[in-house]
């Protein structure tokens, strides 16, 4: 039994070319029935949704792109949570659209920002503008949204130091609650990689000193940088990703459908990326196909310490002593990259910047 | 057979010159060997000699001709091997110095040569190959009698292929060469010209009887090294194996002694008898010591077992062959190795591949050290992080160089000698258009890349040889390489003070390419002693994370991550820098590749 639940939206008007996730363009025709097949897959899950939800994320895709009436019916058909994120894209963000996502029990959303520079936007194939954002912003605090998370992209070609700073400006002058911020990633096999992969590479020592900054910038602001790559405002209200936390503290979520991964004790499954098989499987009232990953209990300890190491907060080592090197880890203290305290293990503000070597070398 | 029907002779050929066309010749013509079952080149047993045209070791064959037995007396024909050509040549009383009538003299020849007028051998001079259509026999002819003091006239000129003027090579080796002079009724002695290992029988000795005789089943004894054992068998080759009763004086043969470990006898030593043992054993005698060595490391480190027992193995039938394990931060567990020279390590490492399928790692060769640290005796030094810190004299050993070359090459000859530390000793015109060069050249110059050199600067022409001629003392230094202020054994290296800041440099620069940037600065330094020569740094790494991970990522960010561990596990730990053992290898192939 989980309590998170995720919920995977494919459809974008267009395919950015950094983009590696499931996505399916266009397709209007389609929204209903995928929708229907979300929740024909809930209805064939739901024994493994607990009572009381905790979270739940649409995620996508652009989720906002979704046509409206297909997306009420969507989210007037998945359970109540406490926490509920819907993932949008700023030209997709209109008065109506934000109203109706508040009204239907939706209380996050995090805006596809990237950057506030024009030139910038178009590397990255994106459609809205600086403008766009600001009012897709402005109408969902209109609407009544008190937690909103901006994603920003840096590392784009041709981004100079001072383009980030200006970007990380404009972001903290709207004052959203939360801040994911991604290096750009010239991931295999896109459009990106094919046109701008040389480029990244040629700019990827230049570009060391930009997490550096982000991380300055953001901290230096009121934020906590509570995992790698997120951040959010310090203050009474707890605003960290509640859904994402799950993932971190290697909790059990299930994910509905095409490409949504779930992991439920043990297990951890793989939809089919495939929209028209999903939506014919699940209109006979059958699971979709599924990758399976059987996941045994070293695998799953070894992911507690990647997952855990990413956050702020120390890694209790409890039952972990098994995948930990531990003279890696005496290393890893005398080069000040990590502490350990009454059982528990933190990554050092340094150590977290080399998260990636440094749990490599952890792990046993 | 009375010693005067009795005639021992070797070859000496250059590689290609037709040592062993003759030799087979010589077989079919005296019927040892049918033309139906005749292979060709049926002395070179070994694959490996068959296809690199080296003869590795030596074996003896009895034939008739005439009713006077003769023994031929094959020997190594590499440089490397000059001891155990000198024993040979001591075997024998007379040898056929055989000449490309095509190509003339060649270096090898020439030291072969001057081994057997030493040895007080009879020459018999032949000029091979008078059928291919661009022999210059009387120019071969001539070269030939003026390098042994001899009448052109002398010179028997013959096609070993062909089969042309082999009779008559029969005939000189009858009336020329002498019948062996020993004493048939002294004590036994007999020289053990080369061994074999056989795996059933144990050690296989060949030897040349000089006084008296063996019998079958007699108590031996191995004069030099003490080593007693029972003569199992006693026996020739003709080519085949015959068994014996007994080996008379002047007589060739072979004896099997059942011993299970071939340092146990050693080629050069005299066997006699134990019940009527001579008082003197024969002369020439030394410990071949080895020069050159290297460190063999297996690639993939769990065939460390086999490389350990196919060097076991290896050793049995190459006395000459010195091993000791050793382990190297970089490498891991491998084996020191020496080597007589450059070509006895090829040969050893080519059969470990080839004959037990092993994948190696093999480190830049270096020479043998004589050092003497303040206050202690002289110790020699095989692997340069022995080299003490502290050092009152050092001595590395100097060579002998002799290069025959058109005349048009001198120049790029010396001018090479003159870069690795040559000095010039000798010029002398073979011919008009042939210079023979001699030099004097430390080892150490020569055991990387000089042979490549000469043949590529001389296109091809130049033929090389030399000889060990001894220790002397040298301007030398350790040169060490620290990674994160720790010493990497591996790349420790001694070399000539003038030369130590150039290599030292290049060291460190590719050290500093090759190492993946840390979690930390690392320093890249070269030393002499406590004295820095050169400093590179890699640059701390600033980032590295994995940008996003969520529930869909997990399992693809844990398998890069699984990725990255399994590329840190192949690395080497020097202190706490993780060195790809890539880089090592790239840095002790510094030198082959820069030039």
């Amino acid at each position: 039994m989980t309590r998170h639940l995720y919920v995977h939206l494919p459809f974008c008007a267009h395919r950015c070319g950094y983009c590696d996730f499931v996505t399916v363009v266009g397709r209007k025709a389609q929204h209903d029935a995928y929708v229907d097949a979300l929740l024909a897959e809930l209805a064939l899950e739901c024994e493994l949704l607990a009572p009381d939800v905790e979270t739940i994320f649409l995620g996508g895709g652009t989720p906002t792109f979704t046509a409206l009436h297909a997306l009420e019916r969507l989210l007037v058909g998945l359970p109540s949570a406490e926490e509920v994120t819907v993932e949008a894209n700023p030209e997709t963000v209109t008065q109506e659209l934000a109203r109706m996502l508040r009204g239907l029990g939706v209380n996050r959303v995090s805006l596809g920002v990237q950057s506030f520079q024009p030139r910038l936007l178009t590397v990255l194939d994106r459609v809205a503008q600086p403008d766009t954002v600001r009012r897709a912003f402005y109408h969902l605090r209109d609407a009544g949204f008190d937690n909103i998370s901006f994603d920003l992209i840096y590392g784009i070609p041709g981004q100079s130091p001072a383009d980030l700073e200006s970007d990380l400006g404009e972001a903290l002058a709207l004052g959203p609650e939360h801040l994911s911020c991604y290096e750009l990633e010239a991931k295999p096999g896109t459009r990106f990689t094919y046109e701008h992969g040389e480029g990244l590479v040629r700019q990827a020592d230049a570009m060391e000193s930009y997490f550096e900054l982000v991380v300055a910038t953001l901290t230096g602001n009121g934020y906590r940088w509570y995992e790698t790559a997120n951040f959010c405002r310090e203050g009474d209200r707890d605003l960290r990703s509640r859904h994402n936390l799950a993932y971190w503290l290697g909790r059990d979520y299930l994910g509905l459908g095409i490409g949504a991964v779930s992991t439920i004790e043990g297990r951890r499954w793989r939809n089919t990326p495939r929209l028209r098989a999903y939506v014919e499987q699940l209109e006979a009232r059958e699971l979709p196909a599924r990758e399976h990953e059987p996941l045994p209990v070293d695998v799953q300890l070894r992911e507690r310490v990647m997952l855990g190491l990413r956050l702020d907060e120390p890694l209790s080592v409890d039952g972990l002593g098994d995948v930990i090197d531990l003279s890696a880890l005496e290393r890893l203290e005398r080069l000040g990259l990590a502490v350990r305290s009454n059982g528990s293990l933190a990554l050092t503000a340094r150590g977290r910047m080399l998260g990636g070597g440094v749990t490599a070398d952890l792990l046993a | 057979m009375t010693q005067d029907r009795i005639r021992n002779f070797s070859i000496i050929a250059h590689i290609d010159h037709g040592k062993s066309t003759l030799a087979d010749r010589i077989l079919e013509l005296t019927h040892a060997v049918s033309s139906r079952e005749m292979r060709e080149q049926v002395l070179d047993t070994m694959d490996l000699e068959r296809e690199r045209g080296i003869t590795i070791k030596a074996q003896a064959v009895r034939v008739d001709w005439k009713g006077h037995q003769l023994n031929l007396i094959d020997t190594p024909g590499h440089v490397d091997f000059t001891y155990e050509v000198s024993r040979s040549l001591q075997a024998c009383e007379g040898a056929l110095l055989v000449v490309d009538a095509a190509q003339g003299t060649q270096a090898q020849t020439l030291a072969n040569a001057y081994l057997a007028i030493e040895n007080n051998l009879e020459i018999v001079p032949v000029v091979n190959k008078i059928d291919l259509p661009q022999a210059d026999p009387d120019a071969a002819a001539a070269e030939l009698a003026d390098l042994i003091g001899d009448d052109p006239e002398h010179v028997l000129r013959i096609s070993a292929k062909t089969g042309a003027g082999v009779e008559d090579v029969l005939d000189a080796i009858v009336e020329r060469v002498p019948p062996p002079a020993g004493d048939a009724d002294a004590p036994a002695r007999a020289l053990i010209f080369d061994s074999s290992y056989d795996q059933y029988r144990g050690v296989v000795a060949f030897v040349r009887v000089v006084d008296g005789r063996f019998s079958t089943r007699e108590p031996l004894r191995a004069m030099a090294l003490g080593t007693r054992f029972e003569a199992e068998e006693l026996g020739f080759f003709s080519p085949t194996r015959s068994a014996t009763r007994t080996l008379d004086a002047g007589e060739v043969g072979y004896v099997i002694t059942g011993l299970k470990d071939v340092s146990r006898l050693r080629v050069g030593d005299t066997l006699t008898s134990e019940s009527r043992p001579a008082a003197e054993p024969l002369p020439g005698y030394k410990e071949v010591k080895p020069m050159v060595f290297a460190g063999l490391f297996p690639t993939d480190s769990d065939d460390y077992p086999e490389l350990r027992d196919a060097l076991e193995r290896l050793k049995l039938n190459d006395a000459a062959l010195f091993y000791e394990p050793e382990t190297s931060q970089a490498l891991g567990f491998g084996f020191r190795c020496g080597f007589l020279g450059l070509l006895h390590m090829e040969i050893v490492r080519e059969r470990l591949e080839r004959e037990f399928d092993l994948d190696l790692l093999v480190t830049a060769p270096n020479v043998a050290y004589r050092v003497k640290p303040p206050n202690e005796d002289w110790r020699e030094v095989h692997t340069p992080s022995d080299m003490p810190n502290e050092i009152e004299e050092v001595e590395e050993p100097y060579i002998k160089a002799s290069i025959i070359v058109p005349k048009e090459f001198v120049g790029v000859v010396m001018e090479l000698n003159n870069d690795r530390r040559g000095r010039f000793d000798h010029l002398e015109y073979l011919s008009e258009e042939r210079v023979h060069l001699t030099y004097e050249l430390p080892l150490a110059e020569i055991v990387l890349d000089y042979y490549d050199q000469l043949k590529s600067r001389t296109r091809g022409y130049a033929s090389f040889d030399y000889d060990v001629i001894g220790f002397r003392p040298g301007k030398l230094v350790r040169v060490d390489v620290l990674v994160g202020g720790e010493s990497v054994d591996a790349l420790s290296l001694i070399i000539h003070r003038d030369s130590a800041y150039d290599r030292g440099r290049a060291l460190v620069e590719r050290l500093q390419k090759e190492i993946p940037r840390q979690h930390f600065d690392v320093a890249i330094q070269a030393a002499i002693g406590a004295r820095v020569i050169a400093r590179e740094t890699v640059k701390a790494r600033r980032k590295d994370v994995l940008a996003k991970c969520y529930g869909g990522d997990i399992t693809r960010k844990r398998k890069l991550l699984e990725r990255q561990k399994a590329g840190k596990k192949r690395m080497k730990q020097v202190g706490m820098v993780e060195v790809p053992q890539e880089a090592f290898l790239a840095v002790l192939n510094l030198d082959a590749e820069k030039k």
